[in-house]
């Protein structure tokens, strides 16, 4: 096949492009340009801000032998995730931007044009697991539990999983860097990234003041009463107990948990613990990764919320529009706009977005 | 198959350069050492200063080597910058090399420069009645106006002798890195204050240039050290490299007239025959008063990114515009500068055909535009990215 391989210019990503030449695939390296930032002195010039990670991926695929170039994706980035990202957040939600950039950019735009210029596919180093069945292909949670990026890849539909590789998905991470080394590419001990990339600094909270202003509102409790003073309200996550700077304690000195942000009215709500409980999980937008389970019909699977969440077991059935879902035991703390990732034991059945909760 | 179509980026080293270059590497000397070996490369050294100083008519005390042609296009640039304290204004066309714009920016944000664009007119020469007035109306705040010789993305040839006429006793400097060795350059006629010229675009070996500097001027330098040139460049002289830099430039001039006839027909094949095989395309490049091999091209409904790659897929070498440092592709400033959209610069190619080039390589090339051109607006569309 042609392949297009993703070089981000990290470790993963080199091995698992280095996997697919020696697998007898014809590859080419792109390294996406994801930022805007403005260089100096090239008028009009941006979408350099990571020359660094460039030169390494561009390094990686001379040691491997494969041509390299860089795509300039920094307005469909921005346009489609980081935009979205901010806007989310400005209506009170909170989302998941890899999981974005995945649908909206990597197993899309890149996908598209990689279509487009005659190629197959494109590979990424993204942990997770292809299995042809008979019912087409399907995706299941890379063998390396502490690396398992299936989570993030649940918003690919067939079409999308169709042109993908992951050619890491069945090595656990330390063999990868291993492998790296015996291969000479010397991003082998480049630490993992984690942060969100356009916030490099980590400060998500700052990041965020910063776009969408702090304006001072009101923490009230779920009965209305006045508590305090937020900065910001979207700087708030729901579960959030540590720095609301609450001073008149609760009846009985209980903690006091973030649970819900009202963007409109710029005012945070705090309560109990117990008050975080959710039981149903309403998700709109799903996308199937592989076969389209029976409508209005129950299953029973596991949910999971978060990229390094726990799944929890539960009864879910898909309305067309909406996935509902009816846990086995409560969840604490749950925000519209996190995705909602639905297994069948190891595999992925497909994904939403969380719209409302009980 | 490789077809190497990029000729304006670096041209084929030439036989008579590896030559010159590997004797003179074996020999042992600094030039500046007052011993023998130092004196016996200090004459290798001379003798080429010599012999490129005939090949441009110019004095040999006017020839400053550098490392490359940035470095003499900045050392110009701030050089004359520095060296008028009353004058903070700096003339440019818009369509220079990043090695003329950028040194000027820099010294607009650090050094309290202006930096005045002469425009671009539809014709991809500069805008004679722009510079008249400028002069006219600011020419006592004018430190110095650096005007391209070619366009290195047009291949235009500008009216270095009017800009000089027009100039009066403000220092020209003029970048003239594309033509040298491919049309007429003879800095005695020309008339300017000082001039860039570098050895790798016209056969020689690379990290070795010149700035041709007019006898009595003096410069502010950028490196100090040995004084090793005329005081204003410091560094130990790279004998071979310049030994090599005169025996490409002899071999380039000796043959200019026959190898501009021969690469400005393929040139004219080329274009007459991309008319036909992708009938929408659309020449940016300049036909005459030009370099001999540039061909500048929009393909409508394309990205040159996808472009480049597709012809490299196909072992074709060609350009766009320029990258970042990142390698991030941009519209070509020289583009926009002549007029075009953003989206029209984006979408287009140069092409730059050298003495090595032969008529079945275009004719490779462009049997397979049609396919390339295709896949490329099939990755426009499909992606839907603009």
């Amino acid at each position: 096949m042609k392949l297009i391989a993703a070089m981000s210019g990290g470790v993963d990503s080199a091995v698992a492009a280095a996997r697919a030449v020696e697998a007898g695939h014809e590859v080419i390296g792109v390294h996406l340009a994801l930022s805007s930032n403005p260089q100096k002195y090239r008028s009009g010039a941006r979408g350099c801000c990571t020359i660094e990670d460039s030169h390494d991926a561009r390094r990686a695929a001379d040691v491997i032998g494969i041509p390299f170039y860089i795509w300039d994706m920094a307005e469909e980035f921005h346009d489609g995730v980081v935009e979205n990202f901010l806007s989310e957040y400005a209506d009170g939600r909170t989302p998941n931007p890899c999981l974005r950039c995945n649908e909206k950019i990597k197993f899309a735009a890149v996908l598209d044009r990689a279509k487009g210029l005659g190629f197959d596919g494109v590979i990424t180093g993204h942990y997770a697991q292809m299995q042809e069945t008979p019912l087409g292909r399907v995706m299941h949670r890379a063998v390396d539990p502490g690396k398992d990026q299936s989570y993030v890849l649940a918003v690919l539909n067939t079409e999308q999983l169709a042109g993908a590789h992951f050619p890491l998905g069945d090595t656990v991470k330390d063999q990868v860097r291993v492998e790296a080394k015996r291969r000479g590419l010397y991003v082998a001990n480049k630490p993992d990234s984690h942060d969100i990339c356009f916030v490099p600094s980590g400060d998500n909270a700052g990041w965020l003041r910063d776009r969408l202003g702090s304006d001072v509102g009101p923490i009230v409790d779920e009965a209305g009463t006045k508590l305090g003073e937020h900065k910001g309200a979207y700087t708030y996550t729901i579960g959030q107990r540590r720095g609301l700077g609450i001073t008149i304690p609760a009846a009985g000195g209980e903690p006091r948990y973030v649970l819900k942000i009202e963007p409109k009215t710029n005012t945070v709500v705090v309560g109990s613990h117990e008050a975080l409980a959710v039981t149903k999980i309403v998700g709109d937008r799903p996308i199937w990764c592989g076969p389209t389970p029976t409508e209005n019909a129950e299953f029973r699977g596991f949910a999971q919320v978060r990229a390094h969440g726990s799944p929890l077991a539960c009864t879910y059935l898909q309305t067309g529009s909406e996935i509902k879902v009816d846990l086995d035991e409560p969840l604490f703390g749950l925000a519209a706009g996190q995705g909602l990732v639905i297994y069948d034991g190891d595999r992925v059945v497909g994904s939403a977005t969380v719209a409302h909760t009980e | 198959m490789a077809i190497y179509l990029d000729h304006a980026a670096t041209a084929p080293i030439n036989d008579a350069a590896i030559a010159a270059l590997n004797a003179q590497m074996r020999k042992l000397g600094n030039a500046s050492s007052v011993h023998n070996p130092g004196r016996a490369v200090r004459k290798d050294v001379e003798d080429a200063r010599h012999k490129l100083s005939e090949l441009i008519n110019a004095n040999p005390s006017e020839i400053i080597f550098t490392g490359s042609g940035t470095e003499a296009n900045n050392l110009a640039i701030k050089g004359f910058f520095w060296q008028s304290p009353t004058r903070n204004v700096i003339v440019t066309s818009a369509f220079e090399h990043h090695a003329i714009l950028d040194p000027v920016e820099w010294l607009v944000e650090h050094e309290g420069a202006e930096q005045v664009l002469v425009p671009i007119t539809k014709a991809g020469v500069i805008d004679l009645d722009f510079l008249k007035n400028i002069v006219a109306t600011r020419g006592n705040e004018i430190a110095v106006i650096s005007i391209m010789h070619s366009n290195n993305e047009l291949g235009s040839i500008q009216p270095i002798a009017e800009v000089v006429k027009i100039a009066g006793d403000i220092p020209v400097h003029t970048d003239a890195v594309q033509s040298f060795g491919k049309v007429d350059f003879d800095f005695e006629k020309l008339g300017v204050t000082a001039a860039t010229i570098s050895a790798h675009k016209v056969g020689g070996p690379l990290g070795i240039a010149a700035l041709i500097l007019r006898r009595g001027l003096d410069l502010t330098p950028i490196l100090h050290g040995g004084g090793q040139e005329r005081e204003i460049r410091s560094g130990t002289l790279n004998a071979p490299a310049i030994v090599a830099f005169a025996a490409a430039s002899e071999f380039a001039i000796a043959n200019r007239e026959a190898n501009f006839a021969r690469v400005r027909e393929l040139r004219d094949y080329f274009i007459e025959g991309l008319k036909k095989s992708v009938p929408d395309v659309s020449i940016n490049s300049v036909i005459d008063p030009a370099l001999p091999g540039i061909v500048n091209a929009t393909f409508p409904g394309t990205e040159s990114d996808a472009l480049l790659l597709l012809l490299d897929t196909e072992g074709i070498s060609a350009s766009a515009g320029s990258a970042c440092s990142a390698g991030v592709p941009r519209p070509s400033h020289v583009l926009v500068a002549l007029g075009l959209s953003e989206s029209d610069a984006d979408a287009s190619l140069r092409i730059s055909i050298g003495t090595t080039n032969t008529k079945a390589e275009i004719d490779q090339v462009l049997a397979v535009m049609p396919s390339v051109v295709e896949r490329a607006r099939n990755a426009f569309v499909v992606s839907g990215l603009k």
